[in-house]
């Protein structure tokens, strides 16, 4: 069996890899979500759009639900902490997701232009609203969160849903949304051909480049504006977690320590740029499949960077400094982690294979002839 | 205050649990009936058999759409709403909730999409696999959800630490194999196969009823009622109260949904029919049948079953106990090197969850009084009214459609069915009742759990999170709110769609052909 600390590393690397899975897969669906009342004009182009992920948006959004579920059983104090404490924010992203099975099964039942235009635009908050709360959350934790535990290790959250809409985490907010918004553009352009393609083309382009933008800045702002957090007393990695026996210190910079300490690891911003530009290129020569990896890289980029910059915290707080949750004290048991790596390391290369055969056998472009002859079973 | 956000927190989930169960056991048993369609299909080639897959699967897909919806809530709930919980059990309770996801979730999810969409891009062998993997993957996802519910009502393979102040696992494969999780997932995944089955009957009587698409609905009826009678004798059979034998939570319920204030010689005998006075602990008047009780719940004509009276008195000694553990715990949290304490906690640390049910008395468990501990160990017996009554009403149920599979599957055997208008009534008035039954199975099963979330592990009033009482109010409006809206329209497509019939493919072989949209 792997020792504690190597388990608790993996399980950085697995959960970071749900998340950047999570942001590929349910990503573009929510891309093409929140991109649907722009691209798509009349019903027809509409259905169109929809459809390109009509048969995946359901599969892909076990992501999702394997993502929590992860976290509850690999991080149950970040599962208890994050989710109550942004208990409002948790909500927004649950009943904005609501909107998204009933709307891709039920928009094409009736054929009505308010009941299709209604379900549209719930498509739409399906797909713009959770993206930028998870950036906003995002934001937030490289700040700290205003929460202790008792003694029993009972969490007390301390602040208002209002307060997590700073400026840095809305800025946040916003890289998040751009980039989800990107990834949904390019995987349009694969999908679909003529004016529905040309406009994903451009909303690439724009959404690219707001991402870069804000990327960078949020970078500055990390470096010159906002104290970073770090462990002072002696960590011992494989210890039985107990989020409460160290001491913590806010320290200017101390978010770009680990770029330092691992130059290495500046591989992960480099990747941000390197996969968003390169989906504009590759876009640009029509190499939309490439684009959609490309882009699908940058996403991890810039996911990994977030992730790499907190190492090895997850969930800073602010008001009481040593209930800080990190890598290594808020874990699961050894037992768990390992079954639970076990589970992961079984299913994983089953579900993508799976997933890779549903994509092909319903590949190839989307078109205007397609949902006209479809229209009873499509979407 | 915290009593309101325990029973608000407690609202909350039975309200988004018992939406989601509107949905989840027509998706359970739909999806057997479609790949016994297909298969009729794929093995004769006659077409109607695809129509019928097809177009009841357009009904399952209306359905499926608001389970996945309400699905969503209770993968995040318990970090929401029951952050304590979380911490205090998620080494154990979160593995089969992110296992279902790996195992079961994804690969349902996948495969209704190919179900839906692929029609045309495969064969017909590989549709069919299709279906069949999409029902496995339904069915899997039932048995992991139903493991964690099961380690609540039992925890087995798990010990408490004081050091991560929690209950970490000791045994993967005991929390799996728990009888009561295998107990309640088969009687859990037939109930849904008796509600697949009664929704294609009862609407196919519908059909029969107005004389109309009468093939296609004689032949849909034919699979329901063998279906259905097969899952309502599964129900009955294995789902009885030979599952509520093992583990002291289900003895528990067992006493309390029977009505049982104490111990009788064995066998016990049965109350059919009793009036509970909860004020005194007695049964004003009963209609009993003797024996019958100990057959059924220990299948021996030996073995005792315990009344509440001695599971007061015996949980009264374990909160004695439990009061030692806690007091030891509260030394080793301030100090864990002290000998003498992990001694005191070691003694009576299976007791520990029954010492924290004192904190409802007093903050200091040290301090209780007798008469505390002996309101507390009253607390251990969910109130018996309530249990007695629903139990009778499931099993009401469960009798009533044993009764129309019965005649319903005699009927068609004989060929007969199609013109007996009194069967199709009955089967048609029928439709409400398995989704009744589900839902107050499960209030039994979980109203019979309190004050437990965990059995005997930790209390539910500590199990929630520290919100207020006006982030509850708020949310409990938004979901119930929410949700009502989406069941109207979904209820709404549901009826219009059952209505308009399989001419709703637009296959042009049917009545009421739906025009293109």
């Amino acid at each position: 069996m792997l020792d504690y600390t190597t388990l608790k590393i993996i399980w950085w690397v697995l959960v970071g890899v749900l998340l950047v899975g999570f942001a590929i897969m349910d990503g573009h669906d929510m891309g093409v979500g929140t991109l649907l009342p722009f691209v798509g004009k009349g019903d027809v182009e509409r259905r169109v759009v929809i459809n390109t992920v009509g048969p995946h948006w359901d599969g892909n959004q076990v992501w999702f639900i394997t993502g929590g579920g992860a976290i509850f059983a690999a991080w149950p104090l970040v599962y208890a902490t994050a989710f109550s404490g942004f208990y409002w924010a948790m909500l927004a992203v649950l009943w904005a997701l609501f909107f998204r099975p009933v709307g891709f099964d039920y928009r094409s039942k009736i054929d009505h232009p308010t009941w299709r235009n209604v379900w549209d635009w719930g498509l739409f908050i399906g797909g713009f609203v959770p993206p930028l709360i998870f950036g906003v959350a995002f934001g937030n934790l490289f700040q700290g969160v205003p929460f202790h535990f008792d003694n029993n290790l009972v969490p007390y959250y301390e602040g208002s849903f209002w307060a997590l809409l700073n400026p840095f985490a809305l800025l946040c907010g916003v890289v998040s949304s751009a980039m989800i918004t990107a990834h949904g553009a390019i995987y349009l352009m694969h999908r679909t051909e003529g004016d529905i393609q040309a406009r994903a083309g451009r909303a690439l382009h724009g959404s690219v480049l707001v991402a870069l933008l804000g990327f960078t800045a949020a970078g500055v702002w990390l470096a010159k504006g906002i104290d970073g957090y770090a462990i002072t007393s002696a960590v011992q990695t494989g210890a039985l977690p107990d989020p409460l026996a160290k001491t913590v210190a806010r320290e200017a910079g101390a978010w770009l320590a680990n770029y330092q300490r691992w130059p290495l690891t500046l591989l992960l911003p480099l990747l941000a740029y390197a996969g968003l530009i390169g989906a504009l290129l590759l876009a640009r020569v029509g190499r939309t499949f490439a684009g959609f990896w490309a882009s699908a890289l940058g996403l991890a980029g810039i996911i990994g960077t977030a992730g790499m910059s907190l190492f090895p915290f997850i969930m800073p707080s602010s008001s009481h400094l040593a209930s800080s949750l990190t890598v290594w004290d808020s874990v699961s048991s050894q037992l768990t982690l390992g079954l639970m790596l076990g589970a992961t390391v079984i299913f994983m290369p089953i579900i993508i294979l799976y997933t890779r055969w549903a994509y092909r056998v319903m590949g190839g472009k989307v078109t205007a002839a397609y949902v006209r002859e479809n229209s009873h079973s499509a979407y | 205050m915290i009593d309101n956000v325990v029973d608000l927190s407690r609202l909350q989930f039975a309200a988004t649990a018992m939406y989601h169960f509107l949905f989840v056991p027509l998706t359970l048993g739909m999806v057997w009936l479609l790949v016994m369609m297909e298969t009729v299909w794929v093995m004769t080639g006659k077409q109607v058999y695809q129509d019928m897959t097809k177009f009841w699967g357009k009904l399952f897909g209306i359905n499926f759409a608001l389970g996945v919806t309400t699905g969503i809530t209770m993968e995040f709930q318990f970090g929401t709403n029951w952050a304590y919980y979380s911490h205090y059990v998620g080494d154990i309770f979160g593995a089969p909730l992110a296992i279902e996801g790996l195992m079961a979730f994804f690969l349902e999810s996948t495969m209704i999409g190919l179900f839906f969409f692929g029609w045309d891009r495969l064969s017909r062998k590989q549709h069919l696999l299709v279906t069949v993997l999409m029902a496995i993957g339904t069915n899997l996802s039932a048995l992991w959800i139903l493991i964690a519910n099961g380690w609540m009502q039992n925890p087995v393979g798990a010990e408490f630490s004081y050091h991560t102040m929690r209950m970490e696992m000791t045994d993967f494969w005991a929390v799996v194999f728990n009888p009561v999780a295998q107990a309640k997932f088969v009687h859990t995944v037939s109930a849904g196969y008796v509600t697949g089955a009664m929704f294609v009957l009862s609407i196919s009587s519908w059909y029969l009823l107005r004389g109309r698409d009468v093939e296609f609905a004689k032949k849909s009826f034919r699979i329901a009622a063998a279906f259905g009678f097969a899952s309502v004798c599964s129900v009955i059979v294995l789902g009885d109260e030979s599952g509520y034998s093992v583990g002291e939570s289900q003895q528990t319920k067992l006493a309390a949904m029977e009505a049982m204030w104490h111990t009788e010689p064995a066998p016990a005998s049965f109350n059919v029919i009793a009036w509970p006075n909860e004020a005194e602990m007695k049964n004003d008047w009963a209609i009993e049948i003797p024996w019958v009780m100990g057959l059924i719940g220990t299948r021996s004509v030996s073995k005792e079953i315990p009344g509440i009276h001695e599971i007061v008195a015996a949980n009264r000694a374990r909160i004695v106990s439990g009061q030692q553990a806690v007091v030891a715990l509260d030394t080793l949290r301030a100090n864990r090197h002290d000998a003498a304490a992990q001694a005191q906690l070691k003694a009576h640390q299976a007791d520990l969850g029954f010492g924290l049910l004192l904190k409802k008395y007093s903050a200091n468990v040290a301090d209780a009084t007798p008469a505390m501990i002996d309101a507390a160990a009253r607390d251990t017996i969910p109130k018996v009214a309530p249990m007695f009554w629903s139990f009778r009403l499931m099993v009401a149920l469960g009798v009533a459609m044993l009764g129309l599979f019965g005649w319903a599957l005699w009927a068609s055997i004989r060929g007969s069915f199609a013109a007996n208008r009194r069967l199709l009534k009955f089967a048609l008035y029928s439709l409400p009742l398995p989704w009744l039954a589900c839902e107050v199975g499960w209030f039994v099963a979980e109203y019979g759990r309190q004050p437990w979330t965990i059995y005997g592990v930790l209390p539910t009033r500590l199990s929630v999170s520290t919100l207020s009482e006006a982030s509850l109010y708020g949310s409990l409006a938004g979901f119930v709110g929410f949700y009502t809206v989406l069941l109207c329209v979904e209820m709404y497509l549901m009826v219009r769609f059952a209505r308009q019939g399989p001419g709703s493919l637009g296959t042009g072989r049917y009545a009421n052909e739906a025009p293109a949209h």
